[in-house]
């Protein structure tokens, strides 16, 4: 109590009101650029983001042409080919920038349904806790019982594998650990002096949860949206490499890995650029997460 | 049209349990008070006397389980409050009663402008669109005496003091006129020249809307300020009521008599010992079968411990539970 007291008089006596009025996005903004890895990550991510989006203009060939007079081009070889060709004599690098554009595509796809199926689940459960709750994070619990890839697998079994498809499979498969992060929070918000102080002035449980609520929960969210487009492309990858993802011609930085294993000990570079470019997306995505992690901590007050 | 003679809200007979792990708590054992058009009444007690949760039942805020309202109405006017359905209560709250926080620093929510959370409050009452909410906005954020309101419309909860993050609670409860106000410990968190001011405007806003203020303090001195009325609480009762001089000219129970004597004054001659009341707020869960506060209580006899006292009028307005009342 004391040390209240403390705090109102000491910030009443320049007039009570903050000198400064510093936006708290800017204030993110600069604890963000201090993390160097962070902002590393989001250049890449930008970078990919990009490369993808106008594949069609940056891509020298068709992704799916046969050119059976240039097959197993290395790299540099062929100016024609910058990155050379695959067993098909396919341009590797309009593959890889096409590929990027699916691989990212089932990355967001697959984090947005991730987050927006942990979100209800989390703040249902959270807000209004008893059976609701215990019931719902049962759920989650038999959920995280199974090995996501065996999940993954079973379903893909059943459903044709498009892009959607696959993206929905990964989503629905992933989004326990959201929930769970969001019921914490709520648990945690739902008891603090404002949610009365909104339910004194006549606001109802939706406004409360959506309007009150869920903004105070968005920090931890991002970080979580950020780290699983990382574990979605490399789900892809995975599902992919095992047959079951993105079906060829099209092509995925994932089964460009799964044709490249038939001739990796004679063109390894055909596994190496695909697997490298996961690597670096996975990673970049994953400093990006941890940036914002640090940055959007309030406990961490800067200056 | 005659005027209306009911009071404003009349509380009758209210009892709040809590279901507790060693029992049963009764927190509001049988209280009743009636609260007129325009005037402030003082709800004074301890920690633990009850006058918090016997508020949050006016609107309904107490969350059941654990709480329970075992018995009482709560009239406003003429209308039950605990029969209300509560898609109707919530229309209520904010409209026509509305409640400020002890703790201004946390009542706010973080992530929004105070502007933004007044606008609501307006858009959810009254239906209006943004633009005219954030009129009315700026102009209670001016009327409640905020420095620069144009600017400080768009600050956060964090970018303001205690002192001004209470006058914006103020301005969000008072934005839609409601007609009673519920105010507990508005100023408690608050250091004392800040404890001033708040008062001043609440009282200067309760003038200019003529609303009326249910005043929820354990501080003697803000009830002379601002009360009209007083009612002093103790384990879960009502033990006396009446306007405000009287409870500091001529107190009747025990109790309240212990509270004024408990107050330092600066010009006492000898300042050895600040006058107290012996032992401690009595568990709830373990009440005695007699007047609760017979055990610290100097004047008891075994009348005190075996019966307890229920309220009689001693004066006019006066109402003292204590069976020493009239023969003190």
């Amino acid at each position: 109590m004391t040390k209240i007291n403390i705090i109102a008089t000491a910030t009443e006596a320049d007039g009570g009101v903050a000198a400064r009025h510093h936006g708290f996005i800017r204030m993110v903004l600069r604890r963000f650029l201090r993390h160097r890895l962070a902002v590393a990550g989001a250049v890449v991510v930008v970078l990919l983001c990009a490369s993808a989006l106008f594949a069609n203009l940056l891509a020298p060939h068709d992704p799916t042409f046969l050119d059976t007079r240039h097959r197993f081009l290395a790299p540099f070889q062929d100016m024609g080919f910058l990155l050379g060709t695959d067993e098909l004599g396919r341009d590797t690098l309009s593959r890889l920038l096409y590929g990027g554009r699916v691989s990212l595509a089932v990355g967001l796809v697959a984090m947005l349904t991730t987050i927006v199926s942990g979100l209800l689940i989390g703040l249902t459960a959270g807000y209004y806790g008893g059976w609701i709750d215990d019931l719902l994070m049962r759920f989650v619990d038999t959920m995280l019982c199974f090995p996501q890839v065996f999940l993954l697998l079973v379903v893909a079994a059943f459903v044709p594998p498009t892009l959607i498809s696959i993206s929905l499979i990964i989503g629905l498969t992933s989004w326990m650990e959201v929930a769970r992060i969001v019921r914490g929070e709520m648990l945690y918000l739902k008891e603090q002096d404002f949610v009365q102080a909104a339910r004194a002035l006549g606001a109802g449980g939706a406004r409360i949860m959506f309007r009150e609520l869920l903004p105070n929960a968005i920090a931890p969210v991002l970080v979580a949206a950020t780290l699983k487009v990382a574990t979605a492309v490399l789900m892809e990858s995975y599902i992919s490499y095992l047959g079951y993802g993105i079906q060829p011609p099209l092509a995925s930085w994932g089964n460009m890995l799964t044709n490249a294993q038939g001739y990796f000990d004679t063109v390894p570079y055909l596994a190496i650029l695909p697997g490298a470019l996961i690597t670096l997306a996975v990673m970049s995505f994953n400093f990006l997460g941890d940036g914002l992690r640090d940055a959007l901590d309030p406990r961490l007050k800067m200056d | 049209m005659a005027a209306d003679v009911r009071p404003l809200l009349q509380v009758e007979d209210l009892k709040i349990q809590f279901r507790v792990p060693d029992g049963i708590l009764p927190a509001v054992d049988g209280i009743g008070y009636r609260l007129d058009r325009g005037e402030t009444l003082g709800l004074v007690g301890e920690s633990g006397s009850g006058k918090s949760v016997s508020s949050l039942a006016l609107l309904r805020l107490l969350e059941s389980p654990p709480a329970e309202i075992r018995s009482g109405r709560v009239l406003f006017q003429g209308r039950d409050l605990l029969q209300v359905p509560e898609r109707e209560i919530s229309d209520l709250r904010g409209r026509s009663i509305s409640m400020i926080f002890q703790e201004p620093m946390t009542s706010l929510n973080p992530v929004m402008t105070v502007g933004f959370q007044i606008d609501e409050a307006l858009m959810r009452h009254f239906g209006w669109p943004r633009r005219e909410a954030r009129q009315r906005s700026l102009e209670l954020l001016t009327l409640v005496g905020i420095p620069s309101p144009q600017r400080n419309i768009d600050s956060y909860p964090h970018e303001l003091s205690g002192g001004m993050r209470q006058r914006v609670m103020i301005a969000l409860a008072l934005s839609c006129e409601p007609k009673i106000l519920v105010a507990d410990e508005p100023t408690t968190a608050l250091d004392v020249t800040i404890q001033a001011q708040i008062l001043e405007l609440m009282v200067g806003l309760q003038e200019k809307f003529g609303t009326s203020i249910l005043l929820i303090t354990h501080d003697l001195a803000v009830i002379a300020e601002t009360a009209h009325r007083v009612a002093v609480m103790y384990a879960g009762r009502i033990v006396e009521a009446a306007p405000v001089a009287t409870i500091f000219g001529e107190p009747r129970h025990p109790y309240t008599q212990g509270l004024l004597n408990s107050i330092p004054r600066i010009h006492r001659e000898r300042l050895d010992a600040l006058a107290e009341i012996a032992g401690g707020v009595p568990d709830l869960t373990r009440l005695p079968p007699g007047c609760a506060f017979a055990p610290r209580c100097p004047r008891a006899d075994a009348h005190c411990r075996r019966e307890r006292p229920e309220p009689m009028t001693v004066g006019s307005d006066h109402v003292v539970s204590c069976w020493k009342a009239s023969d003190a």
